[in-house]
């Protein structure tokens, strides 16, 4: 996949829910070098485990370098690196456009073919929340431009191998 | 709970320095009279000390510090200790937990700035966490690719009552050292190792961690394969064996550099491929596959491309890759590295009357027969005590490498000293290092450290001068020192012996003086400031562009006009 005309990788990582891992993270990858182009952080199906999705910048062997030095943090108990074939990710983004009485009904269609939803209206802007690939909000928000957007906030990509697998090959009631 | 704790670890001497964080800690010692508190004047010596003890006897070195500027002059010797894989275990106070963030006298975001430094840090914000931690520290610091881990105390933890438990085992599921290598990679190797005509060994740091040095010298006879040594690989393999073809890089001995580029296979050993080494990476070594056998993955890979990569410890694997490798002899081989070896002489004394640090360090490694425990600084006298001492017994060269932390040669010295007290302990030290640590000294006249210093004393930064000659047409800015103290004179006002050398008649003396008297000495070797480390490759370049003596650099400047400025 690629944004900006560079390759990008999604490397999902297990990490243990301590204070400070996220910048032990962040850290590594500013010191290193290395590109993050988006970053999403929860809590995960096990105790006391977070999942972090990261999008990354770069070659394979750049990738390959990250995913090593990911493992060397102590607080971090597994990465996986997803295809971009095999795996589902998702986007979230919170749109604020203009509206008036003369476009509400056309902003209404859109919503409807993208199948985001309304969240907020007022007089003369509504608030669109809208989930999907990075191409699909990319272009959802391209067709609103024309009207007015206000103000724009995207989470990052999260992101998850297709089938019946969990991607760190723990059982739920693993003892961490 | 933390004098309890490291006593359940084994430790019995700490180097550190008081502050009022750290006091809560300092005031329970006395109960503790196993733990011998070694009292450095700066915390930087605490944290060298320590890397310095653990590298001379494999043993986790401990430094206290207090909070704030205690803590942050630790650094040094942390990221020191962090490049050259030495475990450390620093505790340092941190103000009380109703302060931190609200900018305390003395308070310090220490865990934030050790981070990038540390293999691990921990800011503890209980009592009853202290011996977990503790236990976690020691497990990270000495295992896997050791390396310092930090423990951040506030001074109210420190007296916080709570139930002393000291756990069994660690719970660490992020952190599993792999330590055996993987058997297909392990027979892959063997059979690349089994049909090579050209075979070298590089062999690094990892071999004198993992105590491999049976384990390579059997690998290298067996199948007779040149043994080449990084800086820190130095002593992992007698320079007195035949097999040994000495260091490479930089200011390495030419025929091991022209060895690596003729080898058909290389096989590293718990090295990492620093830029000191390959110098120009699409050149290094371009007739040869590669063998990577280390136990950080991600130094596998990193600078080089590796055909057969081996994730393990290094004693480990080679314990299983000797079993498959066959009895081989390489007699056109050795031949050809021998013919290198007398068409490259690297180590020729210049031939002049003048007093030089190759001179003094030939000397003092035939004196002490090769035996003596080597500590340095950084610099020209580095690369020459490398290139001159013959390290022949194992575990003998202590040097900041990868740091490459200049005034590493007085504390590292004195805490090697303290890790083997029954040896010959000698510090190869510049004016410029010594006189960053010296304070140190005061250390060692209380404390009794019988270290032996060699100041190469040249009133420059020598190596820096070399690279203000070399590519800098000359402009000597900086680096000239004017206001050198009298090395003796300050030797005495310490209570330490002092001699000082001028000319090469009064070398050998002074070595035996030194070496006869039972505490410490300073020696000040007044030497040539303008000799020049040889040969040379500069930096980012090939062997192809090696400079073996002073009359070759114009002509390789000059075929190279793009070299310039190196970095």
């Amino acid at each position: 996949m690629a944004t900006n005309g560079k390759a990008t990788h999604t490397l999902v990582a297990l990490v243990q829910d301590k204070p400070g891992v996220l910048n032990r993270v962040s850290s590594m990858f500013r010191r290193r070098g290395y590109n993050i182009a988006s970053l999403a952080v929860g809590h995960s199906e096990i105790p006391n485990l977070s999942r972090m999705t990261f999008v990354v910048e770069g070659d394979d062997a750049t990738v390959e370098q990250a995913t090593k030095q990911l493992y060397k943090l102590i607080d971090v108990v597994r990465v996986n690196k997803l295809s971009d074939t095999d795996s589902v990710s998702r986007e979230m983004a919170l749109i604020k456009v203009k509206s008036t009485v003369q476009t509400r009904s056309e902003i209404i269609q859109m919503v409807e073919i993208f199948k985001a939803n309304i969240v907020d209206v007022s007089p003369d802007s509504m608030i669109i929340e809208v989930t999907g690939d990075q191409e699909k909000i990319d272009s959802f928000h391209n067709l609103l431009e024309p009207f007015g957007v206000k103000e724009v906030m995207r989470t990052g990509r999260v992101a998850m191998d297709r089938g019946p697998s969990s991607s760190h090959g723990l059982d739920k009631s693993s003892k961490l | 709970m933390v004098c309890e704790s490291l006593l359940r670890e084994g430790v019995d001497l700490v180097f550190g320095l008081p502050g009022g964080a750290i006091l809560p800690l300092y005031q329970t010692m006395p109960e503790y009279p196993q733990l011998r508190h070694i009292l450095v004047r700066h915390e930087q010596g605490a944290a060298m000390a320590a890397d310095g003890y653990y590298r001379a006897s494999g043993r986790v070195g401990v430094a206290f510090a207090t909070s704030g500027p205690g803590a942050t002059n630790l650094i040094t010797g942390i990221a020191c200790a962090n490049m050259d894989s030495s475990a450390m275990v620093c505790i340092t106070g941190q103000v009380a937990r109703a302060s931190i963030g609200k900018d305390a006298f003395q308070e310090g975001d220490t865990t934030g700035v050790t981070l990038p430094v540390t293999k691990h840090n921990y800011l503890v914000m209980k009592a009853a966490d202290i011996p977990r931690v503790v236990k976690e520290a020691f497990h990270i610091a000495k295992t896997g690719r050791p390396g310092p881990v930090l423990i951040d105390i506030p001074k109210d933890v420190f007296i916080e009552q709570a139930e002393f438990e000291y756990p069994d085992e660690v719970d660490l599921p992020g952190y599993k050292p792999t330590l055996e290598g993987h058997p297909t990679q392990i027979k892959k190797a063997a059979k690349l190792i089994n049909e090579a005509k050209k075979p070298v060994i590089l062999a690094g740091h990892g071999v004198i961690i993992s105590r491999a040095f049976d384990e390579l010298k059997d690998l290298a006879e067996k199948a007779e394969i040149p043994v080449i040594t990084t800086l820190l690989g130095l002593s992992s393999f007698p320079e007195t064996h035949v097999l040994s073809v000495g260091m490479p890089g930089m200011h390495g001995v030419a025929y091991a550099s022209l060895a690596i580029d003729e080898s058909d296979l290389l096989i590293s050993l718990g090295a990492r491929f620093d830029d000191r080494v390959t110098g120009r990476i699409s050149s290094f070594a371009p007739n040869a596959k590669i063998i990577h056998i280390d136990i950080d993955p991600a130094v596998i890979g990193q600078n080089v491309k590796t055909l057969v990569p081996i994730v393990g410890d290094v004693r480990r694997v080679l314990r299983a890759l000797n079993k498959q490798v066959e009895g081989a002899s390489h007699t056109e081989w050795l031949d050809q590295i021998e013919k290198l070896r007398s068409e490259h002489p690297s180590l020729r004394l210049p031939d002049n009357t003048k007093l030089t640090q190759q001179f003094i360090l030939k000397q003092l490694s035939d004196i002490t027969k090769g035996k003596a425990i080597i500590v340095t600084g950084v610099g020209q006298h580095q690369m020459w005590a490398a290139q001159l001492y013959t390290f022949s017994e194992p575990n003998t060269m202590i040097t900041s490498g990868g740091a490459g932390a200049m005034g590493f040669e007085v504390p590292a010295a004195m805490g090697a000293q303290l890790a083997r007290p029954n040896e010959v302990v000698w510090s190869i030290a510049g004016d410029g290092g010594f006189q960053m640590t010296m304070s140190e000294l005061a250390t060692i006249v209380e404390n009794k450290i019988p270290v032996k210093f060699a100041i190469m004393n040249n009133n420059f930064l020598g190596m820096v001068r070399q690279w203000q000659h070399m590519f800098y047409n000359d402009t000597f800015y900086a680096t000239e020192y004017t206001g050198n103290p009298d090395f003796v004179a300050l030797a005495k006002a310490f209570g330490i012996m002092g001699l000082r050398v001028t000319d090469k008649t009064q070398v050998a003396d002074a070595i035996n003086s030194a070496n006869d008297h039972d505490g410490p000495v300073v020696v000040d070797f007044v030497v040539d400031p303008e000799e020049n480390v040889y040969p040379m490759i500069p930096p980012g370049e090939s062997i192809n562009e090696l400079v073996e003596a002073p009359d070759q650099l114009a002509a390789v400047l000059e075929a190279n006009p793009d070299m310039m400025p190196p970095s």
